[in-house]
Order: structure tokens, then sequence, then C-alpha cells
């Protein structure tokens, strides 16, 4: 047991970690204007956008996959494109698994914040915009500071949401060791060839860090409601 | 001199108003008050012109932006910043430390200049909203019934708060307000609205004196009981926050209802003198 403690292969587990990052700091920048636009149009095209946004949570990830999959290769013309004119190849490597979860992971960012700028008092918009600040200062300085726990629950969720991926991992990226073969990935294979031992530890040190990464964003989200004083 | 001439689908209004002078706003819920802040403040659309003083605010080719009107804004629900402290709140709007001191001087707020909104009173919050709408030097202040969800002597100390400000600072203040005397003690303007329109306009004591020079005291109030005592009834009416039980024949007890609108009328006791 310990033995197999020591040889560990930590690679996939590295991997999984920097696809999360990466991904939920793209989402973050794509999902913020869209949230908010969201949360304050009246637009008629409002149903319709959040439905799209809405559709990696129902769709089978071998959908999505399979979509993204098509669309990335070199037989469609975006795949063509960035081959021909950037020469980036955009299906089995790092790069293309950062785009399928982007798209995989999209609701998971969207929602909470929608709902976080949603539940904001509209007067208290409306007296930042009276005091002189654009949309932008309120959005930076008013509406995100207020909504503090859907913030860090949308962060939180994106991330662990990508750690826990699988399905479109595996059909845009394949396995290969080092450059697509994250912990769910690697675990599905030791599985596949019966080292037990290897699937017990990567699958218990993913529930112990899902885990506690949950317990702090609500003990956070606890204090938030109690705290009375700014110093 | 502020020349109001505005129209969208809820009101329709064409108004001037002296600077410096203290207006309020008063009519049933529905009747557009609100609207005309909103639409005055930028906040809502509309067409037509406003002009304050020498500047056009809007007119048929321009529309200057909320944030540019020299505004300020109380909102019923106070719309503080909850995120920052008492003094955060006043600075956000302008970095005049000097004068967002001077303010919670005025209203006695300086101790709590370091809390969070969401650990003050309801009386405390709307100090905290009028200092902050205050921290712009507005040329027009524009009120929506900000006092209406405080007790009686949270309201009455607020007016006077509120009056001396809007004489320091000189500026024109529109309230809405449904309180007959806090109208009479703050405003020397009513304009009372409905369904959007302007029906009534002028001084307080023309609007709200029903009675004017009459020997009658007179009262509206609401009948809450009517009890039987002995071979009388005695009828429970409601004016204001008053209680006070009046003694009724039975032909009125008859033909009034709990529930009902009463007016409640004397005629002063007018001692006349004749020769025996």
């Amino acid at each position: 047991m310990i033995e197999t403690l020591l040889n560990l292969e930590l690679t996939p587990f590295i991997l999984s970690f920097k696809l999360a990052a990466i991904t939920t700091l793209i989402l973050f920048c794509i999902s913020l204007p869209l949230a908010w636009y969201l949360s304050q149009t009246h637009s008629k095209s409002k149903p319709f956008l959040e439905a799209i946004t809405a559709l990696p949570i129902v769709l089978p990830p071998s959908v999505i996959g399979f979509y993204i999959l098509y669309a990335l290769s070199y037989n469609s013309p975006v795949g063509a494109f960035f081959k021909e004119t950037l020469g980036v190849d955009l299906v089995f490597n790092f790069t293309g698994l950062v785009i399928a979860s982007c798209f995989y992971s999209l609701p998971f960012m969207i929602q909470p914040l929608q709902s976080g700028f949603e539940s904001l008092s509209k007067s208290m918009l409306e007296a930042s915009y009276i005091s002189g600040k654009s949309k932008y200062e309120t959005v930076f300085k008013v509406a995100l500071p207020n909504i503090k726990p859907a913030l860090l629950t949308a962060i939180i969720v994106t991330f662990a949401h990508t750690i826990g991926e699988f399905g479109v991992v595996l059909m845009v990226g394949g396995s290969i060791p080092g450059e697509t073969k994250v912990a769910s990935v690697a675990i599905y294979e030791m599985v596949e060839i019966m080292d037990y031992s290897s699937a017990h530890i990567y699958s218990g040190l993913m529930v112990l860090l899902s885990f506690f990464t949950l317990l702090a964003v609500y003990t956070f989200n606890h204090k938030q409601k109690f705290s009375g004083f700014i110093k | 001199m502020i020349k109001i001439n505005l129209k969208n689908s809820i009101i329709d209004i064409n108004l001037e108003i002296e600077s410096t002078s203290f207006v309020a706003l008063s009519g049933k819920s529905g009747s557009g008050k609100t609207t005309l802040l909103r639409v005055l403040a930028g906040l809502e659309d509309s067409v037509g012109e406003l002009h304050v003083e020498s500047h056009v605010w809007q007119d048929s080719s321009t529309c200057m932006s909320v944030q540019k009107r020299e505004i300020g804004f109380v909102f019923q629900d106070y719309a503080l910043f909850e995120n920052m402290s008492v003094l955060q709140n006043l600075l956000f709007v302008a970095k005049d430390l000097e004068l967002a001191e001077h303010l919670l001087h005025v209203t006695e707020m300086s101790e709590l200049k370091d809390r969070l909104p969401r650990t003050l009173s309801g009386g405390q919050k709307q100090r905290v909203a009028i200092c902050r709408a205050m921290m712009k030097r507005p040329k027009i202040l524009l009120l929506d019934e900000p006092l209406s969800a405080l007790d009686s002597q949270m309201r009455s100390n607020l007016q006077n708060e509120i009056l001396s400000l809007h004489k320091e600072f000189g500026t024109t203040t529109i309230m809405v307000s449904h309180d007959p005397s806090e109208i009479y003690r703050l405003c020397n303007r009513v304009v009372l609205l409905e369904d959007g329109k302007i029906i009534n306009d002028g001084s307080p004591k023309d609007i709200l004196l029903k009675t004017k020079g009459s020997q009658k005291f007179s009262f509206e109030g609401e009948l809450l009981e009517i009890k039987k005592v002995d071979v009388i009834f005695i009828a429970i009416i409601a004016i204001g926050q008053q209680l006070v039980e009046i003694v009724l024949s039975s032909d009125e007890a008859e033909s009034l209802h709990v529930g009902d609108k009463v007016n409640v009328s004397t005629k002063a006791f007018s001692p006349t003198i004749s020769k025996n």
C-alpha cells in the first residue's frame, strides 16, 4: 500500500487542476458580462439565451463531446481554420480539452452569477448610477462585492465540475499521458486494467479534495451572513 | 427655475418649479408620483423637455445620462451599498471627507460611521441615505416616500434634518408623501397627481385644509366597532393614530357599518349674547 502511494503518478491530478484553473478563469471572464446582461435585460431574447447556456446541464456529455469533436476537427470549417491559418490543432490535445471544458462547465458559472445579480436590490444599483458611477464601476464596486457567496459558489462549483468531468474529456482529448489524461480518465483506466489499489487511492483523494473544497465554500457563506463590522 | 414637460406611457406632466422650493407630490398609489421622480432622475425613458436653471437636461435631441444629472435620490427602501460602511457609502459618491463628516455630524451619525448598513435601524439607514444623496451637492433632491417606514418620533426628527439640509444646500427638493402633517411642515407647494396628470397644485394650506374658515372641526376616520351599552350605541372610530368613542342614536347605528369611512365633525360653541 505504502509502496503504491510512493509510486503514485501525480501527473493526471496536476493536469486536472491545471485544466480546471484555466477553464474557471476563462469562464469567469466570459460569464461575467453575460450573466450581468441576462440579469438586467428585459429583451425577448433572454429565454433563448438562457436555454442555450443551460443546455450542457441536460445533454449527455457524449453528445457535447461528439459535437465539439466534430466542430474542432479538420473536417469542420472551425477546425480547418485553426489548423490552416494559425497552425493549431484543437483535438486530442490540451487546448481542445480547455475549449470542451468551457462549454461543458458554462452553466455552472453563469447560473450562480446571474441569480446573484438578480437578487440585488434594483434601487441599490440605481443609487450607484445616480452617484455618477458607470455600469462598469457599478458591477465591480457594488454588484460583485454584494454577491460574494454567489461569486464563490460559481467559481468553486465550476472548478469542481471541471475536475469531475469525464465523458467530454474522454471524447475530445482521449487519454494521452501528460497531455489529456486527467484524473477521472486515469481512474477509469485503472479500473479497466484491474489496478484496484491505485484506483482506490485516486478515488479517495478525489472524494477528500471535493469534500474540503465544498466545506470551505459553505463555511465562508455561513460566516458572511453573520459579520457586521468592516474593520 | 425647473421646467418640466415630460410624457411617457404612465405620466404626462407639465410643471414649473421655482429653484430652492420644497414641493410635495401627493396622490393615490399608481398615480405616477414615483414614475415622475424616476423620469426626472433619468432612470426611466420619457419624451419631452427638462430644463434645470440654464441647463438642458432633456429635449428632442439630447438626453443627459443618469450619471451626469445633478440629483440626489432617496429611495423608500434606503438602497444603501451593503458592502460598504456608512462613511464609505458617502465617499463612494464623492471623495470629500470634510463634507461627509459634516453631513454625518448634522444627522448625528458620526459615531456609527464604521458600521455596515445591515447593523443599523431603519431611521439610521434613512439618515445615511439622505447624507449620501447630499454628497453630490445636488441641484435637485428627489425623495420617494423617505419616511413612510419609520415611527412618528423618528419621522419628526428626520423631517427637521431634511429641512435643514434643504436650506443649507439650497437644493430644490421634490418629495413624495402621503402624510399631511409632514407636507405642511416641510413643503411650500403641493402637487396632486391622478392617473399621471396634475389635478391640483397650490400651497399646502389651500390643498390640505379642508375646513378653511368654517367654524367646524372635521376629521376623517374609519368606523371600527359599534357596541350597544344599555339604551345607547357607542361607535369606536379610528382618526389617524387615535381611537375615539362617539355616542350614536339608534337610527345612526343602523345606517352605519363597520369599516365605513366616516366624517366626525362638531360645530364650535360660539357664545351669542341677546338682551332680555
